[in-house]
């Protein structure tokens, strides 16, 4: 059970407030027509499954109903931020 | 009743919803019965023959006009019109609520508020708000979606605890705070409005099952209901 | 019944209130303040069970959670059983009744004993991975035999009389375990004014303090712990929870509390009190004072009733006035047990001897045995014990310096009662439940909680710090750090412990297993795990046969498993492996523990959401004239819908036969506000639909409405609906029953997170509108009673929406159709929606207005071959396949979702599995919903299967069944036969036919 800050409703709350989404930071191609089934294959199904940090995308469900993003430490499961929509997020995993 | 509402305000640019929105008066005369989300549960009744004392306290406030209110903070035009019909400012401060007498507003989200008045008031301030506020804005009448209970007594907030995970503590919860959040296993926007006073803005399909759980969860603690 | 092993004096058992129970259907005496356990060894009840796989007569070893034996059955009526109660845990209240949960017949004469003593390999280590590992079908016969041989009691078959709740908490510190750390941490923490919760699985606070001869102040410990108690109980912010047990510690400082709020008052709660409660908490800080369980030693024989743990022997004697047994040795590899054999002593009953497997033991307790003339033979272990049903005497042999082989010959003590410690190990459990790992500490020579990301601290025996002295200092240290963590720094500080004893310790030995003169293969069964019969031959067999992980270990000889989890036998059992693979115990593994840390029983997990409060039910402003009218409802997500209104003594078909016809014949109603609405507000709102929806929506007019189905971005169908135009910027959207708040989060997901350009807003307003649908050829006459609206076919046209009064009340009306028929669906703020309903059937009478329910519309949109988002799609299908091209617009300049996906090489074969209306040869044969077409029913097995039906019915209207379904490339095969052979052997033959069965040019919904 997580504690989760909403970065819109500015303070903690229980993790049944919200649902994941999946990954974070994936840009629907702007022009799906051109793309080849591959990059679209991509686009659609290829998902990372880090072992470490991991940026995810949430949504205060129960609450304000904002999306935003978190990135998640997947072993210990801490929280290491949470950012809006659009933002970048400022802890990377090294690479 | 008439048909869609057609744009009777000669193009002025900055009032360019009120002519791309169909406004409706929902409201039928007061000869015609209105039944709020808990009306089945015959509160008056309960209130004349139930308990006149215990720990908890439950009234329906009903058939209250619930206005959504959707605009962006960066839109001086919304703030500005909302500023001149309500006479306050929206609360901009996340989990914050304003009112003046019988109207308060409750801040949802950055660009979503709860406005709460009297139900024969709410089309007249739709349309004053929609007069007055430009850009790209909405207001979307949800008067009978909803319903609002208050929740009062010294052992409310034992109620609270059995029914959120959120945190009601005085120094988390201070009188004037608005939150949505889970609530039993559905969902209610609950405001602080005194030191024991709780109101609960809970959905019409979900009222019945709260009603059943609020009677058993305060049921250690004595219910009083209050018409 | 006297109770031969009860003190006349001492313990806090309070003498004045006796009180009677029941164990093994006879009748025994004790005290208020005693537990099961220390009232069946007060009344020297000896065996409380018999083992897992040995069936060996097990008594008592230990006095609180780590008891592995004295599990119990309680429960005087079957409503009121509860399995799997620790006897060391539940308080004695008077008429309590218990019984051994294991012994086949009973514990004292067990008919398994043979099957034990006589097929002892039966069930050898590695029975569980050998055994179960196939045949499979065998499993349930096996299930049945090892549960009842494994004494895991049972629930009951009534309905459970009590009531259960669950409570949420926040706090700035959750504090676990109220012994002299826990207490310590908690005054301090009261004094700073932070919120603090105190729990303690014992009825009484205090720990070990409740027992120990050791003084604070100069007077009995329990005095302090009264004063601080006392002082606790008058801080606002500080919630005190006896009877309570931390069984999980979760992500993020999240701790679920089980409190048994009347387990000691009697069998059920007394009326209108809960029986147990969970405790929901999120804590800024935890104080982990949970201390440490003594852990037993490892030699022949250790299971025989009268085998102690030395600790539990000074509890029963000092906090319970019991003296389990006459004559003890004890065996001890350190200082604190003494403890047990001064206790003894001081009881009056005797002290056959010490056995210290250390050379040379040095300290005060020791003197203290000395001053009282008690026998300690140094550097020698009890190797063996003597008896069956209860201890006889001991076997003891010198032991080497290192423990590890005997250095002498075995001399035999006749004694009833064997304590023995080998030191203690720390309860890390809870410290284990987020995922840390444990580190081995040599000189506490146990596990020690490791590195955590948790807002953890830990004090006292959990650290592996033993002396009062420096626990008390650690519970407040840790106090004042997490205090000061949690932002209460400052009120944090002076507060004045108070004076301990100092004793002079001794060091402790590091042993675990005590030789024997025989290899530990041969020798008398050496008790590793008592609950699961795992012994140190099992585990030495485990490592001889390859599994040198202790995770494989754990597995192969289910040491660990069980109520127990391995609380006494883990680190024997690691260093035990450790011994036989010749490395320490950190490199053999660690141990680590899952929540929860005791049972919980089910209700205490369910709570309230129980009975009519098990789930959501949701209900539309009419559901109170369903009921009134008979309906059966149906469940459609939380939502209860009318499925349809039985008259009389009809049977479903005869009701749904009656409702289609009349619907078709004149009219029938519907409440439909159970779709999901959406209002859409904004100047691209239509832009914004263009790109959800396949089909186009730019040219959309006012007042008109438009069905529309939405795709994920695999070009798979999810839901459907049909949008109308409110105004050029004004939409509502409508939404599956299921599917709306799904619809509502996948439309903000596209605005917030890739399009926030678009000017739209989304609110639902599903509760807002009741919505009912009236269908059939008189609904415009019915209608037209009604409102003011102008209902000329040419002016209020099919797909149109007109804003007018219906029964006096405002209302949007939709000219459209779910059943081909001409229809009005009429939207009216739902607090009208009873008053609207009733005016027409007020009206409807003359026109035998005929309510219908799902089961009645799902027959006639089957009947036009309509689809059920849901129940026609499984999220495997795109428009095409559905025969739905109509619906999908290529040339919209947006490449809306799913569009790309659909044009990807799989989706566009022409053999796909496309959906086909299906006539049967047999009219009246209903195929069944799922049933598999193939071409050739006399194929052999498997056959090839082409696809399955989604929708199948007996249509009354057409005298024949209707049904839809996949079949491959079934668009191009219309007019042929295919097949669906079914599980009892009948074979159902039908045409490939256009799903459009009534009215193939929609005259009827246009009239």
């Amino acid at each position: 059970m997580f504690y989760i800050y909403c970065p819109h409703c500015g303070e903690h709350r229980e993790e049944e407030e919200f649902h994941a989404k999946g990954q974070a930071h994936l840009a629907r191609p702007l022009d799906p027509d051109n793309c080849t089934d591959h990059e679209w294959g991509e686009y659609l199904y290829m998902r990372k499954n880090p072992r470490g940090l991991h940026h995810e995308i949430w949504i205060h469900a129960t609450g304000c109903r904002k999306f935003f993003n978190m990135t998640r430490d997947t072993v210990s499961y801490e929280i290491k931020e949470v950012y809006k929509i659009g933002e970048r997020p400022s802890v990377v995993a090294a690479s | 009743m008439s048909d869609i509402i057609a744009p009777t305000k000669q193009a002025a640019v900055e009032a360019a919803s009120v002519e791309t929105v169909a406004l409706m008066d929902q409201l039928a005369g007061t000869d015609i019965r209105a039944e709020s989300p808990l009306y089945h549960a015959d509160l008056a009744t309960v209130a004349k023959q139930g308990p006149k004392a215990g720990g908890v306290t439950l009234q329906e406030h009903k058939l209250l006009g619930h206005l959504v209110i959707r605009g962006s903070q960066d839109n001086a035009g919304f703030l500005a019109g909302a500023r001149a019909v309500l006479g306050f400012d929206l609360p901009t401060q996340p989990l914050t609520a304003a009112e003046d007498g019988t109207l308060s507003v409750r801040w949802i989200a950055p660009d979503e508020w709860l406005v709460i008045l009297p139900g024969r008031e709410a089309f007249e301030l739709e349309n004053r708000l929609r007069e007055a506020m430009s850009g790209h804005v909405a207001i979307v009448n949800v008067s009978g979606g909803q319903t609002v209970l208050e929740l009062s007594g010294p052992n409310a907030r034992a109620v609270l605890k059995k029914s959120t995970p959120y945190d009601v503590h005085d120094r988390n919860f201070p009188v004037g705070k608005v939150v949505t959040t889970v609530f039993a296993k559905s969902q209610a926007v609950i405001r602080r409005t005194g030191e024991q006073n709780w109101e609960l803005v809970i959905r019409r399909s979900f009222a019945d099952y709260l009603w059943l759980w609020l009677q058993d969860a305060s049921a250690e603690f004595g219910l009083v209901i209050k018409d | 019944m006297s109770q031969k092993n009860r003190l006349a004096s001492g313990g806090r058992v309070d003498r004045a209130k006796a009180l009677n129970f029941s164990y093994n259907g006879r009748q025994y005496p004790g005290f208020e303040g005693d537990t099961v356990a220390s009232a069946l060894l007060a009344n020297g009840v000896d065996i409380v069970g018999r083992s897992f796989k040995y069936s060996r007569p097990r008594g008592i070893i230990a006095a609180g959670a780590e008891e592995p034996n004295a599990v119990l059955q309680v429960g005087s009526t079957e409503a009121t059983q509860v399995p799997n109660v620790r006897a060391t845990q539940q308080s004695l209240f008077n008429g309590l009744v218990c019984s051994a949960t294991n012994g086949w017949p009973n514990a004292d004469l067990d008919l398994m004993g043979y099957v034990g003593k006589v097929g002892g390999r039966m069930m050898p280590p590695g029975f569980y991975y050998k055994t179960f590992m196939y045949p499979q079908s065998l499993w349930e016969t096996y299930e049945k035999f090892i549960r009842k041989a494994a004494g895991l009691g049972r629930s009951s078959t009534e309905r459970d009389p009590d009531m259960y709740d669950k409570v949420n908490h926040h706090c700035d510190l959750m504090i676990v375990g109220a012994g002299p750390a826990g207490l310590a941490a908690a005054l301090v923490a009261a004094r700073s004014g932070a919120r603090v919760i105190l729990a303690d699985e014992q009825s009484e606070f205090g720990g070990s303090l409740l027992d120990t001869r050791e003084t604070l102040n100069g007077r009995p410990a329990a005095e302090w712990v009264a004063t601080v108690v006392a002082e606790l109980k008058q801080h606002p912010e500080v919630l005190l929870l006896p009877r309570s047990t931390v069984n999980g510690y979760h992500d993020h400082n999240f701790l679920t509390i089980h409190e048994r709020c009347t387990d000691h008052l009697g069998d059920q709660a007394p009326a209108g009190q809960v029986r147990q409660r969970m405790h929901r908490v999120r804590a800024n800080q935890v104080v982990l004072a949970t201390g440490a369980h003594e852990r037993p030693l490892v030699f022949g024989n250790n299971d025989v009733p009268g085998c102690m743990q030395a600790a539990a022997v000074s509890t029963y004697i000092n906090r319970y006035a019991v003296v389990p047994g006459k004559e003890l040795v004890l065996m001890t590899t350190n200082d604190h047990a003494y403890q047990a054999a001064l206790d003894w002593h001081d009881a009056g009953r005797k002290v056959v001897a010490i056995v210290d497997t250390r050379q040379n033991p040095k300290g005060d307790r020791i003197d203290a045995a000395r001053s009282r003339g008690l026998k300690i033979i140094a550097g020698s272990g009890v190797i063996e014990v003597q008896g069956s049903k209860r201890v006889t005497g001991v076997s003891i042999a010198p032991l080497n310096a290192a423990g590890d082989a005997l250095a002498g010959s075995v001399e035999r003590l006749s004694c009833d009662t064997v304590a023995s410690s080998g030191g203690w190990s720390p309860v890390i459990h809870l410290s284990c439940h987020t995922g840390s790992r444990p580190e081995w500490r040599d000189d506490v020579i146990g596990f020690v909680p490791g590195k955590t990301v948790q807002k953890q601290h830990c004090a006292g025996g959990i650290n592996g710090t033993y002396g009062l002295k420096a626990v008390l200092e650690e519970g407040a240290r840790a106090g004042a750090a997490a205090c000061e963590a949690a932002g209460f720094g400052d009120a944090a500080k002076g507060i004045s412990l108070p004076l301990a004893e100092k004793v002079r310790e001794g060091k402790a030995m590091a042993l675990f297993h005590i030789p024997h003169t025989k290899p530990t293969s041969r020798a008398p069964k050496q008790f590793v795990d008592y609950q699961n019969d795992v012994t140190a031959a099992g585990i030495e067999l485990a490592t001889r046969e390859g599994f040198e992980s202790i995770e494989h270990v754990k597995r192969y000889t289910a040491m660990g498993f069980g109520t127990d989890q391995g609380k006494l036998g883990n680190i024997n059992g690691m260093a035990v492996a450790a011994k036989s693979l010749n490395q320490t115990i950190p490199q053999t593994g660690t141990t680590i523990f899952r929540p929860n840390y005791t049972p919980v029983t089910f209700g205490a997990v369910a709570g309230r959401d129980c009975g009519a409060l098990f789930d959501v039910n949701r209900f539309s402003a009419m559901h109170k004239w369903h009921v009134a009218n008979g309906a059966l409802f149906e469940d459609v997500g939380q939502w209860k819908r009318p499925w349809y209104f039985p008259q009389g003594g009809e049977t479903m078909q005869q009701a749904l036969d009656r409702e289609c016809k009349a619907t078709r014949e004149s009219v029938g109603i519907l409440d439909a506000s159970t779709l999901g609405k959406i209002d859409i507000q904004g100047k691209d709102a239509r832009e914004f639909l263009a790109r959800v929806y396949t089909n186009a929506w730019a040219k959309l007019p006012v007042g008109k409405c438009r069905y529309g189905l939405m795709c994920g971005e695999d070009g798979m169908v999810f839901d459907d609906g049909v949008t109308s135009c409110l105004a050029d910027n004004h939409f509502l959207m409508t939404t599956t029953t299921g599917g709306a708040a799904r619809v509502l989060e996948w439309l903000e997901l596209y605005h917030q997170t890739e399009w926030p350009e678009l000017e739209v807003y989304f609110s639902s307003v599903t509760d807002h509108w009741a919505t009912m649908t009236i269908s059939g050829p008189n609904a415009r006459k019915l209608l037209s009673e009604l409102t003011d609206l102008d209902l000329d076919r040419d002016t209020f046209k099919f797909m149109d929406w007109r804003q007018g009064d219906v029964a006096g009340v405002p209302a949007r009306v939709f000219r459209i159709s779910f059943t081909g028929e001409l229809s009005y669906e009429i939207n009216v703020q739902a607090n009208y929606g009873l008053h609207v309903w009733e005016k027409l059937f007020e009206h409807g009478a003359k026109y035998n207005l005929t309510p219908y329910g799902t089961e009645t519309m799902h027959v006639l949109r089957a009947e036009k071959g309509f689809i059920i988002a849901g129940q026609d799609t499984d999220g495997s299908v795109t428009p095409i396949d559905l025969g739905m091209s109509w619906c999908v617009s290529n040339t919209k300049p947006f490449s809306y979702i799913g569009k790309r996906g659909m044009a990807r090489e799989d989706c566009v074969r022409t053999d796909r599995k496309h959906l086909v209306g299906l006539k049967t040869r047999d009219p009246k044969v209903v195929i069944p919903e799922g049933a598999q077409a193939v071409n050739d029913p006399k194929q052999p097995i498997p056959m090839t299967m082409l696809g399955h039906v989604t929708s199948s019915y007996y249509s009354a209207n057409l005298g024949h069944s209707v049904a839809m379904g996949f079949v491959r490339n079934g668009h191009n095969r219309m007019g042929e036969t295919v097949f669906y052979p079914l599980a009892d052997g009948r074979v159902i033959e039908a045409e490939i036919c256009n799903p459009v069965f009534l009215d193939p040019k929609g005259e009827r919904q246009n009239v």
